[in-house]
């Protein structure tokens, strides 16, 4: 536990850092810094992209995963990081 | 006489049930119940005198047995006779006689039927209705009906003339050939009516006059539709979808959270997932990748469409001047009206060299403000007429109908020009056309408003008034200066300042009627009628205006007072915090001002976030910062606050402090031969100080629609157009001699997206409007922030610089303490030992020179020299 918390902490600490959050393979989130209404629509949402974008990359080369996924909007950008069981949402604030 | 048919009495026979069932089909061969097909031999036929087709016919087949005979007959013969099978029945049977019917043709397979019950013999006897009736009316006597003598009731007329008659003797036309051709062949052709001359005679129908029918009744035939007919539809329903779905989202307990945060899957996905989020996270912060470089290169204007056709100066659009009322005055101040597009109202006065002292003695001509239409240049629309030479005006911003000017006498005055609003908004055909035809009748009389109230002498200032301003209808103020919320959300109050070095404060609502008489005096003007139309909006104020609060500016440090020339104030923007009711009711009806009543002070919610500082400009080129709020002593004696600071940047009068209308607390300040712009807040000075110029600025006031850009008029009749962002030490364009004189008033107006203007008025009478070139009022992208960042910037240099000031003027007397200490005790020559080494010298060079000439042969002995 202490770990997870020091590497939300290293990641937090960055500049323009929004929010974090771990959400698990079915979409539930785990573990936020955000508010829980965001958090459960970030988390509803973004599930289904990281899913979606997985399954396109490995239709198309099925040796290939997804690795990274970012996302940039006007306001800021959301970078998903996937994994077997989990993944990681960052929001972050660009700085410019 | 019909045959009778037995199927439907034995149908109905057998139905037991009278009536109700449908017959059965007619072919049955069994037989009813109650009936018993019987053989009967001829010696009984003989006996009982039913002898086949002798006493029975096919016509009577009935014949009614007496039940005792059939009985003696069983007793005599016993097993030999007919009726044995029966004689059980014949025993039970009720009544006395028994029917036998006569079956010819063998319907029940025996030549003779015994009915076995009195019922059915009933039934068969006395068959039911139809055949009843059938029966009865055979066995009636028929009679044909006796012929009636005919009645006329009238029908034989209508049947005379419905009837078609002969009117004449049928024609008849015989035609036959001649005899010598008869029995020859005949051949027929064929000929078209057309081919021959009156081959066809038309008969057309026409409308006789003799007579003509009215159609009184007409049969149509009319078939009834139903208003309302429902109809269904069944569809397939091939693919069911949800049509909304609610949902809520799951979520994990705090048991299984912790049972996750702890496991060891997710401390590796950490592990493994940190480095990379942490990487992107830099990037992110290192550079925009998404940046399009050279987008934003274009800065505007520049990167928008730029028809080459672009202006490159400011182009002159129209020119306003007139002959009577304009020419050769000083024209000290001019406004756009807010609502109504290319309208300008234009305040003069005459050019004096005197002092104005001399003036409210001499001068009784009335003066004027003027106001210009676009669509008439030579030509007021209105005019305002006032008592004195108006400095300054403005028009009230809740209702533009309302304008209050400040004289020269120190007078405040009020117009409201409602009734006469539509000699500006109309543009005037006639004025055109009639200046073609006739000179002397297109002489239009140009409407005249006189003002609605006007302070006293004794109450106003002392001084002409330079600088009026209306408060924003958000908040208002009371009697010591407090900021309270304005409930009316009109602008109600006005400040007015002059150099007889007091500000005032003016309400233009219905004062109190404890404390003024004004209300009296109200009620007694009613009846009066003024020449033209002034309308009664003020009358309320009646002759009695006198300021709300006055404020004297003490100086700092020295005695004395400011004479203030130009003031200025924040802006107040409403929170919201007021109800939403007052809101909607105050904005449904614009109120009167002859209705708004002062309300007391103690009823309205003081607004403690109003900023209540004024940034007032001198006329020594001072820049004041002070409060407006009445101080209060620790005595309870209220006085005159004392100004927070106040810095002399200018050289002599202020004449412009105008705050930017991007930026609450940037403020543009002109006079003499510099400007400056002060940050609301840093009070060590101005954070930029322009170089001073070779002309006098005259005005200065800021761009609408870009927050970097500024325009400063000069006294030689030139503007300056300067851009902060791009240069800061000189003006990015210099527009020379952009009017003949100096340059007394600068506004600029939007009067559409693509079209700025810039009104400058000058000392000779003339307002120009000028179109502002589009590189001038077109923003940057990010003008907005980058002008932010270069006033802090500026900020923060200042600060910078004084404080570099400070350390440097502490280090130079540090160091010259230092210096007194470390360096030696030198003796200083005094003056008398000076005196005697030159004059030791001298005398060396007499010895010199009288060596010399000694030496030479031409000494001569000097006079005796005096010790000097």
């Amino acid at each position: 536990m202490a770990e997870v918390e020091e590497t939300l902490k290293r990641i937090q600490s960055q500049k323009g850092v929004q929010g974090i959050i771990i959400v698990n393979s079915e979409g539930i989130p785990v573990k936020t810094t955000l508010d829980n209404s965001s958090t459960v629509h970030y988390a509803g949402l973004i599930h289904q992209l990281v899913m979606k974008a997985r399954s396109t990359v490995r239709d198309i080369d099925p040796q290939n995963d997804l690795t990274f996924l970012r996302v940039r909007s006007k306001k800021n950008e959301i970078m998903i990081a996937p994994d077997k069981d989990y993944f990681l949402i960052v929001i972050q604030n660009p700085s410019d | 006489m019909p045959p009778k048919k037995p199927k439907s009495a034995k149908g109905s026979a057998g139905g037991k049930k009278k009536g109700k069932n449908e017959p059965p089909p007619e072919e049955k061969p069994d037989h009813p119940e109650d009936i018993l097909p019987m053989v009967l031999t001829s010696v009984t036929q003989e006996l009982f005198d039913c002898r086949a087709d002798e006493d029975v016919t096919a016509e009577s087949p009935y014949k009614l047995l007496q039940t005792e005979d059939i009985i003696q007959d069983i007793k005599t013969r016993a097993g030999v006779s007919d009726f044995s099978p029966v004689k059980q029945i014949v025993l039970d049977y009720p009544d006395d006689e028994i029917l036998l019917v006569y079956d010819r043709a063998f319907t029940y397979g025996q030549l003779f039927y015994l009915v076995l019950t009195p019922e059915a013999k009933d039934r068969i006897l006395n068959p039911p209705e139809p055949e009843e009736t059938q029966g009865e009316s055979e066995w009636e006597v028929c009679r044909t009906p006796e012929s009636k003598e005919w009645i006329s009731l009238g029908s034989e007329l209508e049947i005379e003339e419905e009837s078609v008659k002969e009117t004449r003797e049928k024609l008849l036309y015989k035609f036959s050939r001649v005899r010598r051709e008869l029995g020859k062949p005949v051949s027929f052709s064929d000929r078209n009516t057309a081919d021959a001359k009156d081959g066809n005679l038309g008969f057309a129908s026409y409308e006789d006059s003799r007579f003509s029918i009215k159609l009184m009744q007409r049969d149509c035939g009319t078939q009834a539709v139903s208003r309302l007919q429902s109809s269904s539809v069944q569809t397939q329903w091939k693919f069911p979808w949800n049509k909304s779905t609610q949902y809520a989202p799951r979520e994990l307990s705090e048991e299984e959270r912790k049972d996750i945060l702890q496991s060891e899957s997710l401390k590796n996905f950490c592990n493994l997932v940190t480095p990379r989020v942490l990487q992107a996270l830099q990037q992110e912060e290192i550079m925009n990748v998404f940046r399009d470089d050279w987008m934003a290169l274009g800065n505007g204007p520049e990167a928008g469409d730029w028809s080459g056709k672009d202006s490159k100066g400011l182009m002159l659009h129209q020119a306003f001047t007139d002959h009577k009322y304009t020419k050769d005055r000083k024209i000290s101040s001019i406004n756009w009206h807010p609502t109504i597009d290319g309208v300008i109202a234009v305040a003069l006065t005459v050019e004096k060299e005197q002092n104005s002292e001399e003036l409210t003695t001499s001068d009784i001509r009335p003066s004027f403000i003027v106001f210009f239409c676009f669509s008439d240049p030579s030509h007021p629309q209105l005019l305002l007429e006032s008592p004195g030479d108006i400095l300054a005006f403005k028009i009230c911003p809740s209702d533009p109908n309302i304008i209050v000017g400040g004289c020269m006498n120190g007078q405040v005055v009020l117009w409201d020009i409602s009734a006469h609003v539509t000699y500006l908004q109309r543009p005037p055909p006639s004025g055109k056309k009639d200046s073609l035809e006739l000179d002397d009748n297109a002489e239009n009389v140009i409407p005249t408003v006189r003002p609605c109230a006007m302070s006293t002498l004794e109450n106003s200032h002392k001084g002409r008034i330079t600088d009026v301003k209306w408060l924003p209808a958000t908040f208002e103020v009371t009697r010591t200066g407090e900021p309270v919320e304005n409930k009316q959300k009109m602008s109600v109050q006005v400040v007015t300042c002059s150099p007889d070095r007091t500000i005032m404060f003016w309400d233009v609502r219905v004062p109190k009627t404890v404390s003024q008489s004004a209300s009296d005096s109200s009620t007694v003007d009613q009846t009066e009628m003024t020449p033209y139309t002034v309308l009664d909006t003020f009358k309320h104020l009646g002759r009695t205006w006198r300021p709300l609060l006055r404020i004297s500016l003490l100086k700092i440090s020295t005695k004395g007072e400011y004479t203030p020339l130009k003031f200025n104030f924040e802006p107040y923007t409403c929170d919201g915090n007021t109800d939403e009711a007052d809101e909607k009711d105050d904005r449904s009806e614009i109120l009167q001002y002859s209705q708004l009543t002062v309300p007391s002070a103690d009823a309205l919610t003081a607004l403690p976030d109003v900023n209540t500082k004024l940034y007032i400009g001198t006329e020594d080129g001072e820049i004041v910062y002070t409060d407006w709020r009445l101080e209060k002593d620790d005595s309870g004696q209220v006085h005159f606050p004392k100004p927070l600071h106040c810095f002399r940047a200018h050289y002599c009068m202020v004449n412009t402090i105008q705050r930017s209308p991007f930026f609450k607390d940037i403020i543009l300040t002109a006079g003499g031969f510099n400007f400056a712009i002060w940050k609301e807040g840093v009070i060590e000075g101005p954070i930029i100080l322009s170089p001073n110029t070779e002309q006098v600025c005259t005005v200065g006031c800021w761009s609408l629609s870009r927050p970097a850009v500024f325009f400063i008029g000069k006294d030689d009749g030139s503007i300056e157009v300067w851009n902060l962002l791009e240069q800061s030490s000189e003006p990015v364009e210099a527009y020379l001699h952009v009017t003949n004189a100096k340059i007394t008033c600068i506004t600029p107006w939007i009067s559409s997206p693509k079209q700025h203007f810039l009104a400058v008025t000058d000392e000779l009478g003339m307002v120009r409007i000028l179109e502002i070139p589009k590189k001038f009022f077109v923003p940057g992208r990010t003008e907005r922030s980058n002008v932010r960042k270069y006033f802090e910037q500026d900020k923060k240099r200042l600060l910078d610089y004084l404080q570099c000031e400070e350390m440097c003027k502490k280090e130079k007397k540090e160091s010259e303490k230092l210096k007194k200490k470390t360096e030696p005790v030198k003796p200083v020559p005094t003056l008398q030992e000076i005196d005697d080494m030159e004059l030791k010298e001298y005398r060396d060079c007499l010895t010199l020179e009288e060596n010399i000439l000694k030496g030479m042969g031409l000494w001569t002995a000097p006079p005796e020299i005096d010790d000097i």
